[in-house]
């Protein structure tokens, strides 16, 4: 049931006469990771935004979004319960690491205490506790990475998308991230899509895999 | 983040500029232009007729007020980017650079009214200079009759208006810099066995020349109607025509306004016509330019003229610094008698008297300020988020509108703006000045803040969107603190131009508001130079005092976060 599915997308730049890459739809199964394989700059990071509803003005795209049965294309980003793992890890440079995973903590933990005891476990399970009052500027790549992964996940998202988000991590590195991020959301059950141009994290999500 | 979302928002801003804006400007043009052809029903003239434009040509120094107009400000305006580019290019590569524009705040933010104070105490024959150089060197036991202010040639004013307009250019010039590459372009020039001044100048300025453009023709305009400054340290007798507007206007003769509207249209043609010759000069300019590289002379010749250029600059630099120095010195002076260097007699008794009027002043000023920057602040924040929201860039029109209040001078449209204020109710109070000052301190508001803004990294609003936050959190709880830096520097430089407004304050608030700026121009001719000193030294002090929070500010809010510790300001 929990399906995020993709039928005929096309993007095009404004004003280009062919589409960034072949009309693409799959279908990616809750508890799966599949992987969307293709050469740097075919739109890879392109066809993520426009599913996360992230589009610049400076694209088309036509084809459909369906999460869970529903029609998502035109919905608002903030809407449609679709969390990202950039190539960055995107946090917020102006809060602490506690105060970035409280932002995206649901709404629906009510109070204070609890919301900083969702947070405090999150930090735990990430191996980071006590953590919560540190500039997130002062963490290692590592540890930026995993805080990145358990603010996504506390949002509760309903699918997942993962930019490469191990591109830019070193070899050592990269293999210990890489099991933490997918033994976290594989608990999650919901669908993963990662789209990536190294064959190690299509083997690694150990998924469907499909070349754009 | 669709272009429906922000329908509204957008929509609300072009309201409000064009109608608070833009519409006030044109009826201000509108109204004058119908006074300067006879129409100003509120003295009973309401017949066209070239009677303004005939009586103009007859009143006295007509003629010289327009020559020293253009020339004083056509000679500031290609000095001070003669200076600019100079230093730019001598300066480049030292590992000071970055800091130049920290050191370049106070003369930034001191008004202008207070720097051309400053400058007078400094260079008239009784001033500062000659002090310190009597009776030693000169053998002057008495001031010397010469006119070092207020001459004949306007050569005090183009002085004043350098120390103002160079550091302006300057701190232009170094954010367009930041838009290139320079130290690459740099290398392969000197590799190919150029000098490192004129490769500066044969490859980087043609690069920088159009970022700094429209800056470039702010200057001129407000070089070439620049009223509170070319009343303090211009020629009094012709003056330059903007200042022999203002007068006309103020005269006590009402039959002098119809000819003053017609010399205030006068003044936006000699705008309109400096700028078209400069347009001219630029093409001259190109095309030698063209012929001069094409030479390939590799010009280690370049040199002595970059150091003269800096040289320049830093005696600009260092007048300007001791003119606010000199305002300190003589706003605690007791007694100071010519040639002693130091007062001999100090006395704190003007600082200690606020109710003497600068009290009073002080408020007014800092209420009108912190007002009209509020204003500013919040319709540019809302004019960037609609951009964000529709996801476009600025449409050239829309950079125009934004330059408009800068490019056409104040004196053109404030009498008819002031008109049209009247026939509704709305002058003489409060409101009406802060409401005048906005058209101005707004642009400068928006062009600080723009490059800031737009720098800012747009997946760190994608990742809040992606977490479920809507668009007034992205924009509240993400892009407003990331940004309180650039925020406050804005607002900062926002407070400042409203401070130094002159003739907005002058003409809206019917000489029932006084600010600091009004109340020291008029100071500036009486003889008092300690009580003038005071009101100077407090009008240059607001705006700096603005500057150092601006700076401290986030750095204490941000004490722990490194990744916003250092930045672009």
């Amino acid at each position: 049931m929990n399906t995020l599915a993709l039928s005929d997308v096309e993007i095009r730049r404004h004003g280009a006469s062919g589409p960034l890459f072949a009309p693409l739809s799959l279908i990616v199964p809750a508890g799966t990771i599949t992987t969307v394989m293709g050469p740097s700059g075919i739109g890879k990071s392109t066809l993520i935004d426009f599913i996360g509803g992230h589009l610049g003005s400076g694209f088309v795209a036509t084809g459909k979004i369906m999460l869970n049965g529903l029609d998502v294309t035109h919905v608002r980003a903030e809407n449609r319960r679709i969390g990202i793992l950039f190539q960055d890890e995107l946090l917020f440079p102006h809060l602490s690491v506690g105060d970035n995973l409280a932002f995206g903590l649901a709404a629906r933990h009510h109070g204070r205490a609890a919301r900083r005891r969702a947070v405090d476990a999150a930090l735990e399970q990430a191996g980071l506790a006590g953590f919560h009052d540190r500039d997130p500027a002062t963490l290692s790549g590592g540890q930026r990475a995993r805080v990145a992964l358990m603010r996504a996940l506390l949002a509760e998202p309903r699918a997942l998308l993962l930019d490469e988000p191990f591109a830019k991590l070193d070899a050592e590195l990269r293999t210990e991230i890489r099991s933490f991020v997918f033994s976290h959301i594989r608990a999650r059950g919901v669908p993963v899509l990662l789209v990536s141009h190294d064959a190690s994290d299509a083997d690694a999500a150990a998924g469907p895999v499909v070349a754009m | 983040m669709t272009g429906a979302e922000g329908r509204w928002l957008r929509f609300f801003v072009l309201l409000l500029v064009t109608g608070g804006l833009v519409l006030p400007i044109l009826t201000g043009l509108w109204e004058t232009g119908r006074a300067a052809f006879g129409i100003l029903p509120a003295i009973g003239a309401e017949t066209w007729s070239l009677a303004p434009w005939q009586r103009l040509f007859t009143l006295p120094g007509i003629g010289s007020s327009l020559k020293l107009s253009l020339w004083t400000g056509l000679a500031s305006t290609l000095l001070a980017l003669l200076l600019a580019t100079g230093f730019c290019a001598a300066i480049h590569g030292w590992s000071g650079q970055r800091h130049v524009s920290r050191i370049l705040g106070p003369l930034l933010a001191a008004p202008h009214a207070a720097l051309a104070i400053g400058i007078a105490f400094l260079i008239a024959p009784s001033g500062w200079i000659a002090r310190m150089i009597s009776p030693w060197a000169t053998g002057w036991n008495l001031p010397p009759n010469i006119a070092t202010v207020n001459d004949q040639m306007g050569l005090a004013l183009v002085l004043g208006l350098l120390v103002k307009e160079v550091p302006f250019l300057l701190l232009v010039m170094l954010g367009a810099l930041g838009q290139i590459p320079v130290n690459a372009q740099l290398a392969a020039g000197r590799a190919l066995g150029y000098g490192r001044g004129v490769v500066w100048i044969k490859v980087i300025l043609p690069q920088v020349y159009p970022l700094i453009r429209l800056p470039v023709f702010v200057v001129l305009s407000f070089a070439l109607s620049v009223v509170d400054m070319a009343i303090i340290l211009g020629p009094s007798n012709p003056p330059v025509l903007s200042v022999a507007v203002t007068r006309w206007y103020f005269a006590a003769d009402t039959s002098l306004i119809l000819p003053a509207s017609a010399a205030a249209l006068a003044q936006a043609f000699v705008v309109a016509f400096g700028i078209l010759l400069w347009i001219c000069a630029e093409q001259v300019a190109a095309r030698a330019g063209r012929w001069w590289i094409r030479r390939g002379g590799r010009g280690y010749s370049a040199g002595p003229g970059l150091i003269l250029a800096s040289g320049a600059t830093l005696i600009l630099m260092g007048l300007g610094a001791s003119a606010l120095i000199d305002l300190a010195i003589w706003s605690v002076t007791w007694r100071w008698s010519f040639p002693s260097a130091l007062p001999e007699g100090w006395s704190s008794g003007i600082w200690a008297r606020p109710g003497s009027g600068w009290g009073s002043a002080f408020i007014q000023t800092t209420v009108i300020g912190l007002t009209t920057t509020a204003i500013a602040v919040l319709l540019a924040i809302a004019w960037l988020e609609g951009e964000d929201r529709a996801g476009m860039q600025r449409a050239r029109w829309a950079e125009v509108l934004i330059y408009l209040p800068l490019l056409v001078p104040q004196i053109a449209f404030l009498y008819g703006l002031n008109v049209v204020f009247l026939r509704a109710g709305l002058t003489g109070g409060l409101g009406a000045v802060i409401w005048a000052q906005a058209l101005f301190v707004f642009p400068y508001v928006m062009i600080a803040l723009s490059d800031p803004w737009r720098a800012l990294d747009r997946r760190l609003v994608c990742a809040s969107a992606a977490l479920g936050a809507g668009p007034m959190r992205r924009l509240v709880a993400v892009k407003l603190p990331i940004l309180l830096r650039p925020l406050l520097t804005a607002a900062a430089i926002g407070f400042a131009v409203s401070v130094a407004q002159y003739l907005p304050t002058l003409f809206m608030g019917a000489g029932r508001v006084a600010t600091l700026t009004t109340e020291a121009v008029t100071l500036s001719s009486g003889s008092d130079r300690r009580v003038t000193g005071v009101y100077a030294v407090l009008q240059a002090v607001l705006p700096l005092g603005t500057y150092v929070a601006a700076l401290f500010l986030p750095a204490f809010v941000h004490r722990n976060r490194r990744g916003l510790s250092g930045g672009a300001a």
